[in-house]
């Protein structure tokens, strides 16, 4: 029988409530008396010199405040980079300035060229309009392989390139590499684009500053998924306020998927003005600047090529990889084609030898940075790509071909610098084929072949490293941070407990799992447990929420700071009992002593340590209440094999999903619903990018798709009902919960099978087609179909 | 994008030719025009109201002559910027042939839009921009030859009318 509380249990998540009753605190319900707004006037160009900016017209205008432009922001620090990435000949990758408003030069459509501070939005927006600039349009980079051609237009004059870094990883494998290359039996080559994509979370970016002159703090009220590194980011590197003075807050977020964790431009200038105008400054963003604003994701251009031996092992592999940096470096855009892209090339599988190259370009785009997966999506998707090619040119069955070079003994140590501790790939392929009833594929390809569609089975694995990460191992790969996490524990007098955890929840439902592992430790209902995050003020520093790190790395801390609350309590309980520490036991919120019938409960030890009357003082302190930092000792491995089958029309050549299925092990897992929608989430922007979703620009650098009317999002309709079952689990070796992480999964999984579907489809229907481009538009198959 | 076209007109070259550097009859003939200064040698300066697509501006541009070569061809470059809208330039090579009594006009127009019209209007601009063409060349034809009996369009009437006695002086010359 299900559990019905603690770890394993799939209670409803708590926060739905005030989710679902629109009572919900988003940074924009959040409104300071006196506030004024401010709208940014935006490049419509993509490349240009500003020769001048006059405002002397649009400030006399009504309402107005204040304009700023980048000659405000003179001698005040830029947007920094957190990740240093080196390159293959051990010099670090070019990084240009990138300062809060544009100066000099305006680099990409929507790069803010000046903010407008006004009593209300519309005077803010009209006075924008008065402006008079004089920007001389100059040719636009948008080609990635053209950027990096002898006179290409630069995007940064002052570095001389457009190439960020060149990096070879790795590099000393490269010539075993190529020598593998040269006497493999079988070689097969896949060129492919993974798609530029905006990760479009329901709730744009939102920014209030606010600055008390009493205290001289100042306060950003943001939409971040880490407000720690804001604090972090914005105080020391761009504004120089120490985090003494400094209070960032996150409230509820509405969803992130990587494009709120970044340190953005509109946060440091509403900060910055409030200060400068003794009042808060507030910024709501549009869904048209969300668009030309938030990081985007993916954008790679990659070749890659996978050698066998005459037996259809795996001998080697190598890629090549364009990844578009966009005009400026996000905060961690330069990790995401490197370390969290090239370590995962080897995928579920014994290639021995691996090479990769990836060359990071600037062009004139938004900046390009972390989305749902992050290198991982990209990695998987041209690793299982490729198999699925291998298996067509040799004839043999593709489950077959991953299975025969499946990793199978643990801990492996792949080529790619990963040691993954657990996994059983065979399993959840098992569970897959079980599922997803391979058995009855053909039956359903004939009823389909009957009303004239083309049906397809596409299969992939997935392996990705997730609940980042070691500081020391990030530290030397590049990484300007730590990532570990904290958790505070206070326990109340009257037995109530409150978590303050560095992790941030925007969706991921740590208000409902978080509880369900303090209940299981120490035996009392969720309800007695209330979780507080979002808050610089309020939890100890932490790293926030992404890279599926939430539970277990954040988890891992709340379990630390949990234990020595045990530990503590139960010296108290002792006491109380008149009982030696070693005989007390913790059980379902009662301190017993072993062996007799001597108890207290959870509530008399806790009363106890705030009213200490009858407390052993001269050994412990009172007060129940302990903070921990955890830093993991590795990443970990969640893993896993997706099916999908689509119908193909081909008339039309728009393509169905007929059912898709997941097969995921996590290891542990304490909320088995919220995994489930965790699942869900993934895949459901998995078959967006595959099927719908392209971030597109002309060759002047033009934003095309800057609406829902051209930049397709999936819905209910597009998507089916999934199997998803997570019932194989290989629990983590390294931290206290034994859990991998799943945020990530679904959107890693997922486009993969969805192309592998649809090329088996064309194939059955007699159409030689090797690869169809992401998104795999109707008329993009219809093109493949008729040659 | 591009665009090309021709259209007959019932004029001889010299009397299209001057017409096409007439602010008053540009005026009547860019649809949503609202104001046209200026003259050929220094360039115009015109105020146009259009909408495209979900995006309806006010653009302001400037448009210049260059390469004349009278009566036989011109290159019309412009601008315009519509504030918060974006802004949209191009280019029209347009060549005049002698077709009977009368000219051959073909058009061929490169234009550009950047700013909110690409992030919205992409889909129809092709669209939009060839009825913007085929209404100035409609209405330009208009203008030439002379108000038709039954003219719908007042404009293109009044102009037509007033430039009657000037385009016959001018193609009597």
């Amino acid at each position: 029988m299900p559990k019905d509380h603690g770890i394993g249990a799939s209670n409803k998540r708590r926060e739905d409530i005030r989710f679902l009753t629109g009572t919900g605190n988003y940074t924009d319900d959040i409104n300071i008396h006196g506030q004024a707004y401010v709208y940014f006037l935006r490049s419509d160009v993509a490349h240009g010199k500003i020769n001048s900016i006059d405002t002397a017209a649009a400030a006399a205008m009504p309402g107005v405040v204040r304009i700023f432009t980048g000659a405000d922001f003179e001698g005040i620090g830029g947007l920094p980079c957190g990740w240093q990435v080196t390159d293959k000949h051990g010099e670090p990758m070019k990084e240009p300035p990138h300062p809060v408003l544009a100066q000099g030069k305006v680099r990409h459509v929507g790069d803010p060229i000046a903010a407008v501070v006004a009593d209300s939005l519309d005077q803010a927006r009209d006075a924008a309009e008065a402006i008079e600039l004089d920007i001389e349009e100059l040719p636009a980079v948008v080609d990635m392989k053209a950027a990096v051609q002898e006179g290409s237009a630069l995007v940064h004059d002052d570095i001389g390139t457009n190439l960020c870094y060149d990096w070879g990883f790795v590099e000393e494998n490269k010539g075993a590499v190529e020598e593998a290359f040269s006497k493999a039996a079988h070689v097969t080559t896949l060129e492919l684009r993974n798609n530029r994509l905006v990760a479009n979370p329901m709730e744009p970016r939102v920014a209030v500053g606010d600055f008390n002159r009493a205290s001289g703090d100042s306060t950003l009220y943001t939409t971040s998924q880490n407000p720690h590194v804001i604090r972090l980011l914005m105080g020391a590197f761009v504004l120089g306020i120490p985090e003494h003075k400094l209070r960032v807050v996150a409230p509820d977020v509405g969803g992130g998927f990587g494009t709120k964790i970044f340190h953005y431009a509109e946060e440091a200038f509403c900060t910055f003005a409030a200060k400068q105008l003794n009042r808060a400054v507030k910024w709501t963003s549009s869904r048209s600047e969300a668009f030309m604003s938030d990081a985007h994701g993916r954008d790679h251009v990659t070749k890659i090529q996978l050698a066998l031996d005459a037996d259809n092992n795996f001998t080697a592999l190598r890629t090549e990889t364009y990844a578009n940096m966009g005009a400026y470096l996000s905060t961690f855009a330069p990790s995401v084609p490197t370390w969290l892209h090239g370590t995962l090339m080897a995928g579920n599988y014994k290639t021995p030898l691996i090479y990769v190259n990836v060359k990071a370009v600037f062009t004139n785009t938004v900046p390009v940075d972390a989305y749902r997966g992050a290198g991982r999506p990209e990695a998987t998707f041209q690793l299982e790509r490729v198999i699925d090619k291998a298996a067509r040119e040799l004839g043999v069955d593709p489950v077959e071909l991953r299975r025969q070079n499946f990793i199978t003994e643990f801990p492996y140590a792949t080529p790619v610098a990963v040691e993954y501790d657990t996994g059983d790939y065979h399993a959840t392929m098992d569970k897959l084929v079980e599922i997803a009833d391979f058995a009855g594929f053909e039956a359903r390809r004939k009823d389909s072949e009957a009303k004239g569609k083309l049906r397809g089975l596409g299969v992939n694995c997935y392996i990705e490293a997730c609940g980042i990460a070691p500081s020391n191992l990030v530290g030397q790969l590049g990484a300007r941070a730590g990532l570990y996490e904290s958790a505070t524990v206070r326990v109340n007098a009257t037995g109530g407990v409150v978590v303050m955890t560095g992790s941030h929840s925007h969706g991921q439902g740590h208000e409902t799992s978080f509880p369900q592992v303090i209940s299981e430790m120490i035996g009392i209902p969720e309800d007695q447990v209330e979780i507080v995050h979002g808050d610089t003020a309020r939890s100890p520093m932490g790293m926030g929420t992404y890279g599926s790190r939430s539970l277990a790395v954040g988890g891992s801390a709340m379990v630390r700071a949990a234990e020595k609350i045990i530990n503590k309590a139960k010296k108290i309980a002792a006491h109380l009992m008149e009982a030696s520490e070693g005989d007390i036991e913790l059980k379902d919120g009662a301190f017993s002593v072993a062996g007799t019938d001597k108890s207290v409960a959870w509530g008399e030890v806790c009363l106890a340590a705030y009213v200490p009357h009858n407390y052993p003082l001269e050994d412990i302190e009172p007060g129940l209440e302990e903070t921990a930092f955890y830093d993991p000792s590795n990443f970990t491995y969640p893993s896993g094999a997706y099916c999908c089958e689509v119908e193909v029309d081909p008339e039309t050549g728009k393509v169905t999903i007929e059912s898709f299925a997941a097969t995921d092990d996590f290891g542990n897992i304490v909320n088995p619903m919220i995994v489930d929608g965790q699942v869900h989430g993934g895949i459901g922007q998995g078959i967006g990018q595959a099927l719908l979703e392209n971030c597109a620009y002309d060759e002047n650098g033009q934003l095309l798709s800057a609406s829902y009317m051209d930049y397709a999002m999936p819905r209910a309709s597009d998507v089916p009902f999934y199997k998803v079952d997570h019932s194989c689990q290989t629990p983590c070796t390294h931290n206290p919960l034994g859990v991998k992480g799943c945020g990530e999964a679904g959107a890693i999984g997922s486009p993969p099978a969805v192309v592998n579907a649809v090329i088996d489809a064309l194939h059955s229907g007699g159409h030689k087609v090797e690869h169809i481009d992401m998104p795999v538009s109707p008329s993009r198959v219809w093109a493949a179909m008729n040659g | 994008m591009e665009l090309k076209g021709s259209r007959s007109i019932a004029a001889p070259r010299e009397v299209v030719y001057a017409a096409m550097l007439d602010p008053d009859v540009l005026k009547a003939c860019v649809p949503g025009c609202q104001e046209m200064t200026g003259n050929a040698d220094d360039g115009f300066e015109a105020v146009v109201v259009q909408k495209v697509g979900p995006v309806k501006a006010t653009f302001k541009g400037k448009v210049a002559i260059e390469d004349p070569n009278p009566p036989a061809s011109l290159k019309i470059v412009g601008e315009g910027k519509g504030g918060a809208a974006g802004f949209a330039s191009g280019g029209a090579v347009v060549t005049l042939t002698e077709e009977g009594e009368g000219t051959l006009l073909e058009y061929d127009v490169q234009a550009k839009v950047g700013g909110k019209l690409a992030q919205l209007g992409s889909r129809i601009i092709d669209g939009f921009a060839k009825k913007m063409a085929d209404q100035f060349f409609e209405r330009f034809q208009g203008v030439v030859e002379g108000p038709e009996e039954g003219e719908t369009d007042p404009e293109v009437a009044e102009v037509a009318a007033e430039k009657k006695g000037w385009l016959k002086r001018l193609a009597r010359g």
